[in-house]
């Protein structure tokens, strides 16, 4: 599996859009940090932006690298190779390069805000990890949409469709059911919406850790007195990480059954 | 070195292979032939394990096909189309086939064999369809491995690479290999194969020699032969 996320990582540090994807962030941390000059409000535009944008990206470059890399997949799979290390690997290469390419872009600019010697650096190292995780989350769906559609038109589509149902739709409807069942107690029933969304799931994670009610909302006011603060952390990370396993296992799965 | 018993496939409502009964115990060049769609290449993916059977037990060199990868470091396999990653250069894709089997190569010799120093350090995707098939034999020959699968291995060859093709083949039939062959150039079957494995709709027709064929189908021309097993059994 090594060999191949070594490939699979090195085609993508050589391609164009890695750089590009890094350049931006480089360019956000830049420009929010040197102009804005305020660490907690730069942390939470960022927050805004990365919670958006890199599901979208990693969705894209998800699905756009499996279709891409077809012919590879085909050769790689008559070589003595077990399966799910040539699906694991890819995946972990996609990944790996995207939250590196995160990491690397917010990072250097805020290393050299002097981030080190500021109070900020645990709510920035968190937005870091979130981050990561949603790249690692929506890879992996990305990576079972473009497994399970042969077609790739509707395999995009289909990936598109999800990110926009995520990141826009479900809260939409989040809110309207909240508001159709205003009488009823929601309390449960809003807690158990935002884990199934890791879009909301990493929002509450980020707000509870900066501790600013004013932009908590509903479910993360729920959050908090349901678990207090460090408990929420807790049970949103640990849900975190079950959204990154079962993609994951999903995609491990399906392809030893697949026909290529 | 091949045991297939019962072996199913179907691809959603069709069958493609079905109640596949194949041995292959000793060395030599087998022709896999059969009309269109009759399922040569699903026969030859799922020797290699790249396509799942429904049913049945396939089983190269005394290893079970199903859930297994290992027994493929044994496998050398020349895929029908060559879709190679465009991105590679062809010395890149050389050596990481090179570190992926981790076996000994002999792709110099090849190399030069073929006169393809000029495109070793030229982006697969610049290349053409017959140079990139030089590159495909390539890889498939630079290991020495006992069952070699060779997939319309003639495509976009000019005729002096393919009589470097055919003493390649020899040589490793010398070596008392196993190769399986697909084509529809029966001139090649003709001078090549010392058996042939003739797929029809599915299953096998007819297994053994050349003469046997013509004995059958009770003609002396072997693509005539060949033409009336298709003819022979649509009239019927």
């Amino acid at each position: 599996m090594l060999k191949i996320l070594k490939y699979s990582f090195y085609d993508l540090m050589r391609s164009r859009w890695s750089y590009v994807y890094f350049l931006f962030y480089l360019a956000l941390g830049f420009v929010l940090l040197f102009l804005n000059q305020d660490l907690s409000k730069a942390v939470i535009t960022l927050m805004n932006v990365i919670i958006v944008l890199v599901p979208l990206i990693s969705t894209i470059f998800g699905v756009m690298y499996f279709y891409n890399s077809k012919e590879f997949t085909e050769l790689l799979l008559a070589q003595p190779l077990k399966r799910t290390s040539i699906f694991l690997g890819q995946y972990l290469g996609v990944a790996g390069s995207l939250t590196l390419s995160l990491v690397l872009g917010l990072g250097v600019p805020f290393v050299l805000y002097g981030l080190f010697r500021s109070d900020a650096i645990w709510d920035f190292s968190l937005l870091l990890i979130t981050g990561a995780f949603l790249t690692m989350i929506f890879t992996a769906l990305a990576f079972n949409i473009a497994l399970s559609n042969e077609n790739k038109i509707k395999g995009f589509g289909y990936a598109v469709l999800m990110w926009l149902f995520l990141a826009v739709i479900y809260d939409g409807l989040f809110l309207l059911s909240l508001i159709i069942f205003e009488e009823y107690p929601l309390d449960s029933f809003s807690l158990v919406a935002t884990t199934f969304n890791p879009i909301d799931l990493s929002r509450t994670l980020i707000l509870l850790k900066l501790d600013i009610s004013a932009l908590l909302g509903y479910t993360g006011a729920v959050f908090k007195s349901y678990f207090g603060t460090n408990l929420g952390l807790f049970v949103s990370l640990g849900m975190l990480v079950l959204w990154t396993i079962l993609p994951v296992w999903r995609l491990a799965y399906k392809s030893k059954r697949k026909d290529f | 070195m091949i045991q297939i018993e019962n072996l199913h496939k179907k691809f959603g409502k069709n069958q493609v292979l079905s109640h596949l009964d194949l041995h292959i115990d000793e060395g030599g060049i087998f022709a896999v032939l059969g009309p269109n769609g009759s399922g040569k290449t699903t026969l030859i993916k799922s020797i290699l394990g790249m396509v799942v059977p429904n049913k049945g037990s396939l089983s190269v060199l005394g290893s079970s096909v199903r859930k297994n990868w290992k027994y493929r470091q044994e496998i050398d396999y020349l895929p029908q189309i060559a879709n190679f990653p465009g991105n590679l250069k062809v010395k890149e894709l050389i050596r990481m086939i090179k570190d992926l089997r981790q076996k000994p190569s002999k792709e110099q010799e090849l190399i030069t064999l073929f006169g393809l120093e000029p495109f070793l350090d030229k982006k697969l995707a610049t290349l053409s369809g017959g140079t990139k098939q030089k590159v495909n034999i390539v890889l498939t020959f630079m290991f020495d491995s006992p069952l070699i699968i060779l997939d319309e291995p003639t495509t976009g060859l000019d005729p002096a690479s393919l009589i470097k093709l055919k003493e390649l083949i020899l040589q490793e039939k010398n070596k008392g290999k196993t190769i399986l062959i697909t084509t529809h150039i029966m001139q090649f079957v003709e001078e090549m194969a010392d058996k042939i494995v003739y797929l029809l709709e599915g299953n096998i027709y007819f297994k053994g020699t050349i003469d046997d064929l013509m004995a059958k189908t009770e003609q002396n021309d072997f693509e005539h032969a060949i033409a009336a097993i298709s003819t022979h059994t649509t009239n019927a």
